[in-house]
């Protein structure tokens, strides 16, 4: 493993960590005001995502013109672009979750070091639901393909 | 619209990190993928998605040292209800091969139809899911 690599992978979770604090998104009850249509509906999120999804279309845009990234052999990019029952019921699960606490993976992990153990409980149940999943995939006569 | 001025720069900021971890190393900045990743026993590729968790974790203290302020974090959830949604996610996003930042941030940027297909179902189930706790029978 490169250094350049481990640096890269630092600098890009750093700037996600700033982003998220930034952008309001680590508050639950933020992400929650967005997903409530029949509430006092907080369009917050929307721009977040706006902001996000468009940078990150240019990086790939750019990807589009080049043979290998700056600093590994490879882009390791998933080639399936096909929705199959897997993806829309696991998404089903998740938006579920999500809309129970209103926290999903990035902002959990990052409000860890707030120190507040609801967080810490609910990043222990996350992981908890992740090992369960490859308890139940690493199953020998069960096949299914990786994740992103 | 000062109000949505720290969303957007937030989002940007979020997408700048997608951008450096493709053009970098050639990864997608999923989150879910990036913790799934270390929770496989054969797991070989672990150093930089422990380098990239580090960054995400000192991201908000940074945030704080910048700002003089922490970000916001209030819930409203209860324990037991906690943890059935850090389940639901958990195994959700493995299943489903990514969570927002994944399929939202990454996966809508590079015009994939299952991230598209993704992200119409978890807001879909999010948005019904805040309905019935917040609107719902007995409310």
């Amino acid at each position: 493993m490169k250094v350049s690599r481990l640096v890269a992978a630092l600098a890009s979770g750093l700037l996600f960590g700033i982003g998220l604090a930034l952008s309001g998104m680590m508050d639950p009850q933020k992400v929650l005001g967005f997903l409530d249509l029949a509430g006092a509906w907080d369009p917050s999120l929307a721009f977040v995502l706006a902001g996000a999804v468009g940078v990150s279309a240019l990086g790939y845009a750019i990807k589009g013109r080049l043979d290998r990234p700056a600093f590994a052999p490879r882009f390791a990019v998933p080639e399936n672009r096909r929705p199959d029952g897997r993806l829309l019921s696991g998404a089903a699960l998740f938006g579920i979750g999500w809309g129970l606490a209103g926290f999903c993976p990035g902002p959990a992990l990052a409000g860890l070091v707030l120190g507040l153990p609801e967080v810490a409980l609910f990043v222990a149940a996350m992981l908890t639901g992740m090992l369960l999943y490859r308890l139940l995939a690493e199953r020998p006569a069960r096949t299914v393909g990786a994740g992103l | 619209m000062t109000a949505f001025l720290a969303p957007l720069a937030g989002g940007v900021l979020i997408g700048a990190s997608a951008v450096l971890l493709l053009l970098a190393n050639g990864r997608i900045a999923g989150i879910s993928g990036i913790v799934g990743g270390l929770l496989a026993p054969t797991a070989r590729d672990w150093a930089w998605r422990v380098a990239f968790l580090a960054g995400l974790l000192a991201g908000p203290v940074l945030f704080h040292l910048l700002s003089g302020h922490w970000p916001q974090v209030r819930i409203g959830a209860s324990w037991p209800m906690l943890v059935t949604a850090g389940l639901l996610v958990g195994f959700g996003t493995r299943l489903g091969s990514g969570c927002t930042s994944g399929h939202g941030v990454c996966g809508l940027g590079r015009l994939s139809p299952r991230s598209f297909a993704a992200v119409a179902t978890f807001m879909a189930t999010a948005i019904v899911t805040v309905f019935l706790v917040r609107h719902g029978v007995g409310r």
